[in-house]
C-alpha cells in the first residue's frame, strides 16, 4: 500500500499556527511547514529544537581570536622582532594595545563568517541549488503543510477544511 | 490577533489596505516592469561620470600621484578625505539593519535593505582611495600578512593604517553577507513569480534555493540576531579605527582622544543623510510610499538632527580643550582653522552640520519631503567639508613656516571624486532595477501589528 501525503494549503499565519497545533495534538506527523516569512511560534508549535548556531558562533569567535593572537605573536614577536620607535617588541603582551583592534576584528571575522556558512550547509543554501518548496506561492502569500495523512484519510481530510485549509492535495510520498 | 497588538498609539509602518499578496506585487513590480525614460538618463549621467572618473584614474596609475594636487607640506587631502567620506556615509547600513534590530525598532524594515545596499557601494568607493593612492594598485595584496621571501618582510601590525584594512575588509564582507542573507527570501519570492525563463534562472541561483522551510526561518532569525550582535561593535569599531589614522599621529588638530565617538557620530550622521536623500527619491520613483512612510522620514530626521548636535559638541569640545591645554601648536591649530586661510572651509563645515540639522527641531520642517532632501544633502556637502577641514587645515601649517602652503586639487582630483560618486549611483540605480528594495519578509512580519488597514480593525 502507497502511503499517502498531504499538501494543505493556508492563507493566514494565525490560522496555519492553530492547525499546525491542531495536528501535533491528534499526532499526525507533520514533515514540514513552508512559510513566506518567519511565523513566530511556530518551531515551538512543530516541537523543533531550538538552533545551536548561537553556540557555534561563540566557538567560531574564539577561533578568530585565538588566530589573530598566535598570528601577530608569530609575525611581529617570533618571526621578525623589531624596534619601532623605540618600542621594542619582544613582548606580546606589552605590545598588546596595539593588537587590541585586529584581535577585535578578527573575533568578528570569524565568528559572522563562519555562521553564516554553517547556516547556509545546514539549510543546503548554495548557488545552484534547486528550491524545494512545493507549491511557489509559500514564498508570496500562501502556507504550506506537508503531512502524513494520518489513518483516516478522510477524517483527516474534514478536519484540515474546518481548520480553515484553502487546498488539499494528496501526493505520493 | 492578539499576538499581533501594538498600542494604538504608534502610527501605522504600512499605509493602505494591504495583503501579503499586494506586498509581494508592490516590491516586485520595480523588478519586473521595463525602466522608463528617467531611469535611463540617471543612469547615463551615473556612467559617464563614472568613466570619466575612471579615466582620470588611469591617468594616476600611469603618471603617477603627481597628477594630483598634493605638495611637500599636504600629502594627504582629497584622496583620505574622500575615503573618510565614503566609509562615514557607509555607516547608516548597518546601523539602520544592526542597532536597530536589537532595539526593536520596526520602522526599520522599510529602509533596512536600501541602507545596507548603500553601505556596501559606498565601502567600495572608499576603498578606491586608498588603493589607488598606493600608485602600484596590483601590489596590493601586499597589505595582507601573507608569507613571502622578501627576508620574511611582514606588514606592521602596530600601524593603525593596517588596523584599516582589517576593519574595511570585516566591515565590507559582513555587510555583504548580512545583507544577501537577509535578500535570499525575497530572491526567492521574486524568483517563485517570474516567467520569463532568464529572470528565474537568475533568481534560483541568487537565491541558493531558498525554500522556507521552518527549521531554515527559525536558524535564519537567530543568524540574523547574532549578526546584528557582532555587526553593531563592528559598526563603532571601524569608523573608531579610522579615526585612529589621525589620533595616533602627533599633528596638531588631529592628536585628540575625543577623534573616535567624534567621528563615528559623524559618520552615522552622514550615512543617515545619505540614506534620506536616496529613499526620498527611491519611494516616489519605485512608488513604495506605503512602505518607507513619512514616519520613517521623520525618525531619520531625528537622528540626523541628534547625531548633528553630538557632532556640533565635539566642534566645541575641541575649541574649549585646545585653549584648555595651553598648547600652543594646538591653540594655532584650532585658530587657523576658524579664522586662517580655510575659514570659508571651516564655515561651510559649521553651518551645515550644526546649524543646519537643528531646525529639525520643527515638526513641520521634519515631515517635509523637500526640506528633508534639502538638508541631507546639505548635510553630506557640510560632512565632507569636515573631513576637509581636519585633514588639510591641519596639513598646511606645519611646524616650519617655511613651508606653509595652501591646497588645490587638480582636475585629476576632482574627477576621480566624480567618479566615484557615478560608480555609487551606477550601482544604486543597478540595484533599485533588480533587487527587492524593501525587505518584504520581514514587512509582513509586522503587517498584522503595524498595517494600517489592521490597526483600524482593531481599534474599532
Amino acid at each position: 500500500m502507497s502511503l499517502k501525503r498531504l499538501h494543505v494549503l493556508f492563507d493566514d499565519d494565525d490560522i496555519l499556527l492553530d492547525a499546525v497545533k491542531e495536528i501535533v495534538k491528534s499526532k499526525i506527523y507533520i514533515h514540514e511547514v513552508y512559510t513566506p516569512f518567519p511565523v513566530h511560534g511556530l518551531d515551538k508549535a512543530m516541537k523543533l529544537k531550538p538552533t545551536n548556531i548561537s553556540i557555534a558562533t561563540f566557538i567560531y569567535g574564539c577561533i578568530g581570536f585565538t588566530f589573530s593572537i598566535l598570528m601577530m605573536n608569530y609575525i611581529m614577536i617570533v618571526d621578525w622582532p623589531q624596534d619601532i620607535g623605540g618600542k621594542p617588541s619582544f613582548s606580546y603582551i606589552e605590545n598588546m594595545p596595539s593588537f587590541v583592534p585586529i584581535m577585535f576584528e578578527l573575533t568578528v571575522f570569524f565568528a559572522a563568517h563562519l555562521m553564516v556558512i554553517t547556516f547556509y550547509l545546514r539549510s543546503k543554501l548554495w548557488p545552484f541549488k534547486e528550491a524545494e518548496n512545493p507549491d511557489p506561492s509559500t514564498t508570496d502569500d500562501k502556507f504550506l503543510i506537508d503531512m502524513d495523512s494520518g489513518s483516516n484519510l478522510s477524517k483527516t481530510k474534514s478536519m484540515l477544511k474546518k481548520m480553515g485549509a484553502i487546498s488539499i492535495k494528496e501526493v505520493n510520498a | 490577533m492578539s499576538s499581533h497588538y501594538e498600542a494604538p498609539i504608534r502610527k501605522p509602518l504600512v499605509l493602505g489596505d494591504k495583503s501579503y499578496g499586494d506586498i509581494s506585487n508592490d516590491i516586485a513590480r520595480p523588478v519586473e516592469t521595463p525602466p522608463n525614460i528617467d531611469w535611463w538618463i540617471a543612469f547615463s549621467i551615473a556612467m559617464a561620470a563614472f568613466l570619466w572618473g575612471l579615466g582620470c584614474m588611469a591617468y594616476t596609475l600611469g603618471t603617477g600621484i603627481g597628477t594630483w594636487g598634493l605638495n611637500k607640506t599636504v600629502g594627504w587631502a582629497w584622496d583620505i578625505t574622500n575615503f573618510v567620506w565614503w566609509v562615514g556615509i557607509g555607516h547608516a547600513g548597518t546601523l539602520i539593519s544592526a542597532v536597530l534590530l536589537l532595539f526593536r525598532q520596526k520602522w526599520r524594515m522599510g529602509i533596512n535593505r536600501s541602507a545596507e545596499a548603500m553601505t556596501i557601494f559606498s565601502v567600495i568607493q572608499a576603498g578606491l582611495f586608498p588603493i589607488i593612492h598606493m600608485g602600484r594598485p596590483w601590489l596590493a595584496y601586499w597589505m595582507f600578512p601573507i608569507p613571502n621571501q622578501f627576508g620574511s618582510l611582514w606588514v606592521n601590525f602596530n600601524s593603525p593604517l593596517l588596523w584599516d584594512v582589517f576593519a574595511i575588509s570585516t566591515y565590507l564582507t559582513v555587510s555583504l553577507v548580512f545583507w544577501w542573507t537577509g535578500l535570499l527570501p525575497d530572491f526567492a519570492m521574486i524568483r517563485d513569480r517570474a516567467v520569463k525563463p532568464f529572470q528565474k534562472k537568475i533568481y534560483s541561483l541568487i537565491s541558493f534555493g531558498w525554500s522556507g522551510r521552518a527549521k531554515d526561518w527559525q536558524r535564519f532569525e537567530e543568524v540574523s540576531l547574532v549578526l546584528a550582535g557582532l555587526a553593531t561593535p563592528l559598526v563603532l569599531s571601524v569608523h573608531t579605527i579610522v579615526s585612529f589614522d589621525f589620533a595616533t599621529s602627533v599633528i596638531p588638530g588631529w592628536h585628540t582622544t575625543i577623534f573616535p565617538p567624534y567621528f563615528v557620530a559623524g559618520a552615522i550622521f552622514s550615512g543617515f543623510a545619505m540614506v534620506q536623500t536616496l529613499l526620498i527619491i527611491m519611494r516616489k520613483v519605485s512608488r513604495l510610499e506605503s512602505y518607507i512612510t513619512l514616519q520613517h522620514i521623520e525618525m531619520m530626521n531625528i537622528v540626523i538632527m541628534i547625531t548633528g548636535s553630538i557632532v556640533g559638541c565635539a566642534y566645541i569640545t575641541e575649541l574649549f580643550i585646545a585653549w584648555y591645554s595651553g598648547v600652543e601648536y594646538e591653540q594655532y591649530a584650532f585658530l587657523n582653522r576658524a579664522t586662517g586661510p580655510y575659514w570659508w572651509a571651516y564655515f561651510l563645515m559649521m553651518s551645515c552640520n550644526v546649524v543646519s540639522p537643528q531646525i529639525m527641531w520643527i515638526k513641520k520642517i521634519r515631515t517635509n519631503i523637500i526640506w528633508s532632501f534639502v538638508i541631507s544633502i546639505v548635510v553630506n556637502v557640510g560632512m565632507w567639508f569636515e573631513r576637509f577641514v581636519i585633514i588639510v587645515t591641519s596639513l598646511h601649517r606645519d611646524y616650519l613656516p617655511s613651508s606653509w602652503t595652501m591646497f588645490s586639487p587638480t582636475f585629476i582630483d576632482i574627477g576621480i571624486f566624480i567618479g566615484t560618486i557615478g560608480f555609487f549611483f551606477v550601482l544604486f540605480l543597478l540595484y533599485a532595477r533588480s533587487f527587492p528594495v524593501v525587505a518584504q519578509a520581514e514587512i509582513k512580519t509586522i503587517l498584522k501589528s503595524s498595517g494600517e488597514n489592521y490597526k483600524k480593525i482593531r481599534d474599532k
